[in-house]
């Protein structure tokens, strides 16, 4: 994509830091020697994302260059160069839905099949209520609980066409079901309970959602 | 099957409390100070004793990488890198190591950061492990409070700190010298090698970068020595392995193994089998994405390791295995790879801007049938012109895949080719 069609038109007159993220700020910079500050442009991007409705206005951009003394087209190169920065709006929910081979291979396409069909929005696109953006990513690495669809900062693993469904109206009721497997296995176990480590498990543990 | 009591990763499925408390009656931080006072050059014989190699991709021996930084701090620090940059396709395993023992990696980077005289430590994790990365810094905020980090670190009269950074989706950060380049603030382009980073890496200071296993499992080893890690697996493959198995088989999974386990009862014993049996078995990625695929018959007899797989023409890389059953449109599988190179690749060499797109149009168009059979060996040329022509392995990953494929299922390309010419030729007449 061009880089002028990832940034928005629309941008607001100004950015500033709240004085929160301020403090913050000062405690990411200390992660760095003396001089090398410029280390601290991705998390200062993030922390703007979060703080702008998860997308990055250009004042944003000009705002980090001058905390960090960098150039600004330093900045903006860095906001352009990974991907998890948004330059312009998403909705509410951002979808990030993995349909690389080991999900594609555990039927990611049901899984945008089902978002299709709910708001009619293929990758790049925002629900015409504008509250949920799908975007197509690339390995999220979780390959043992595939197919994965990321809502924002959180993995939704071991999705179907029906499980995605029910997670999608979860979030239209904004009560998102909880985070992780939607089998109810608590991790990366084999679905109906772990084959080493036994004498450990606990009684919760698979079995009981298989 | 490896024995419970030599599982390294006790918490691996996270049933246990991952915290501090939980770490320590696990045996993490047991005896730091009284491995630290082994010394130096002693923890770095011993890592080599234990025959560990890099479980990032590469399998380049550990104790030998960490020998290789200055042997005097002069006027630069000394970095240790954590590469906990997890995205290459089919693997999982380092997300479990962070979020359900994130107290063995700590443990491991001052030890290893000890070992390579360094008083720092950068953990660079891919940025959508956003939980994941929550969870691993208040483990680093529990270390600091009880006095395990920071200022004469765990009581052992060595100082260390440790950094967490998130990336923010960039695959090609993986590769270290890329890591080191996002870490300082820039696009996350590889570095011309050499120098390497041992002379010049972090800041322009000696730095080692090591896959997050690699680290983790640092601390057992020499608590429970060196000759016990050698003991498991075979000569120069030696110790435990997380497999991450994925796809079609019935039940997919991390589980801690020991080296050389063979494939068929890896998948049966652990994942359940493969989908409708073993006969129905098309074909298995062993080593992530860029390992080239292995077609059944050599499934049926080999062994998950470095050497055999090598042998076999493809590579143990993150042992993230990707099982695909006779359903499997296997050049469709293979095409969604050269996808995501084609997305991943950072766009510095010509070669692999151009290449990786190029190839992946390509195999789009072999999905369909829609090519000549002589442009199938045009294809594997492209693939051997990347290959080798890059500065870091992204390209020969983008090349492997493909390689595999034209190697082990020509027949099914050609196929394609026929019928598609076929149906062309209908719909002609008609």
């Amino acid at each position: 994509m061009s880089i002028e069609a990832r940034i928005a038109e629309d941008q607001p007159d100004s950015f500033a830091f709240t004085a929160e993220n301020e403090k913050e700020i000062k405690r990411i910079i200390a992660k760095y020697p003396k001089g090398r500050q410029a280390s601290a442009v991705m998390p200062l991007l993030d922390l703007a994302q979060r703080q702008h409705d998860n997308w990055i206005p250009i004042k944003a951009i000009e705002v980090i260059a001058e905390k960090l003394d960098m150039a600004k087209i330093r900045v903006l190169e860095v906001a352009t160069f990974y991907t998890m920065f948004n330059l312009k709006p998403v909705g509410k929910y951002f979808l990030q839905a993995c349909t690389t081979t080991p999900c594609w291979l555990r039927g990611s396409d049901e899984m945008m099949r089902c978002i299709k069909d709910k708001y009619g929005i293929s990758s790049g696109e925002t629900s015409e209520c504008g509250r949920f953006s799908l975007l197509e990513v690339e390995c999220l690495g979780a390959c043992v609980n595939a197919p994965i669809l990321q809502v924002n900062d959180d993995f939704y693993e071991d999705l179907d066409y029906a499980s995605t469904a029910a997670l999608l109206e979860s979030l239209e009721e904004d009560k998102p079901l909880p985070v992780g497997s939607v089998t109810g296995r608590s991790g990366s176990e084999a679905i109906d309970g772990a084959t080493s480590l036994t004498a450990l498990k606990p009684k919760r543990s698979g079995a009981a959602n298989a | 099957m490896l024995k419970d009591a030599d599982r390294i990763f006790t918490n691996i499925y996270g049933w246990e409390d991952p915290g501090l408390k939980g770490a320590k009656k696990r045996g993490d931080w047991s005896n730091t100070a009284k491995l630290i006072q082994l010394g130096h050059d002693e923890v770095v014989e011993r890592i080599k004793a234990s025959g560990l190699r890099g479980r990032g991709g590469a399998g380049f021996p550990t104790g030998l990488k960490w020998s290789f930084m200055p042997k005097e701090v002069k006027d630069r620090p000394h970095y240790l890198v954590v590469n906990a940059d997890e995205s290459e396709p089919g693997t999982c395993k380092d997300r479990d190591i962070i979020r359900h023992e994130p107290h063995k990696l700590l443990e491991g980077c001052v030890i290893a950061g000890f070992a390579m005289r360094a008083h720092a430590a950068y953990i660079y994790i891919r940025g959508e492990f956003v939980n994941e990365a929550r969870r691993l810094q208040s483990a680093i905020d529990e270390a600091y409070d009880a006095g395990l980090l920071g200022k004469n670190a765990a009581k052992s009269g060595w100082d260390f700190d440790i950094y967490l950074h998130r990336g923010a989706g960039a695959y090609i950060c993986g590769e270290e010298t890329a890591l080191l380049e996002s870490l300082e603030g820039k696009k996350g382009q590889p570095r011309l090698k050499p120098p390497f980073p041992a002379g010049v890496g972090l800041y322009g200071c000696p730095t080692t970068v090591n896959n997050v296993e690699s680290i983790a499992v640092a601390p057992t080893i020499l608590r429970r020595g060196a000759d016990w890690f050698a003991g498991l697996g075979r000569e120069n493959n030696t110790g435990t392995k997380l497999f991450c198995i994925s796809g079609h088989v019935n039940k997919p999974c991390n589980v801690e193994e020991e080296m050389g386990i063979p494939l068929r009862d890896l998948l049966e014993k652990h994942a359940g089998g493969v989908r409708g049996g073993w006969d129905n078995l098309l074909a298995v990625i062993p080593g992530g994405s860029s390992t080239p695929l292995m077609p059944r018959h050599v499934c049926d007899d080999i062994t998950m390791d470095f050497d055999a797989l090598r042998e076999a023409g493809t590579g143990l890389g993150t042992a993230g295995i990707i099982v695909m059953d006779r359903s499997t449109d296997v050049v469709k599988a293979i095409a969604r790879l050269s996808y995501f190179y084609k997305h991943e690749s950072c766009g510095q060499c010509t070669p692999c801007r151009e290449g990786t797109g190029w190839m992946w149009r390509m195999m789009e168009r072999l999905v369909r049938g829609e090519a000549e059979p002589h442009e199938i060996d045009t294809l594997e040329q492209v693939t051997r012109q990347v290959e080798g022509h890059t500065i870091c392995a992204l390209g020969d990953a983008a090349a492997w895949p493909i390689q595999g494929l034209i190697k082990h299922f020509r027949p099914e390309i050609e196929r394609r080719i026929a019928a598609r010419n076929v149906a062309d030729a209908v719909n002609a007449a008609e």
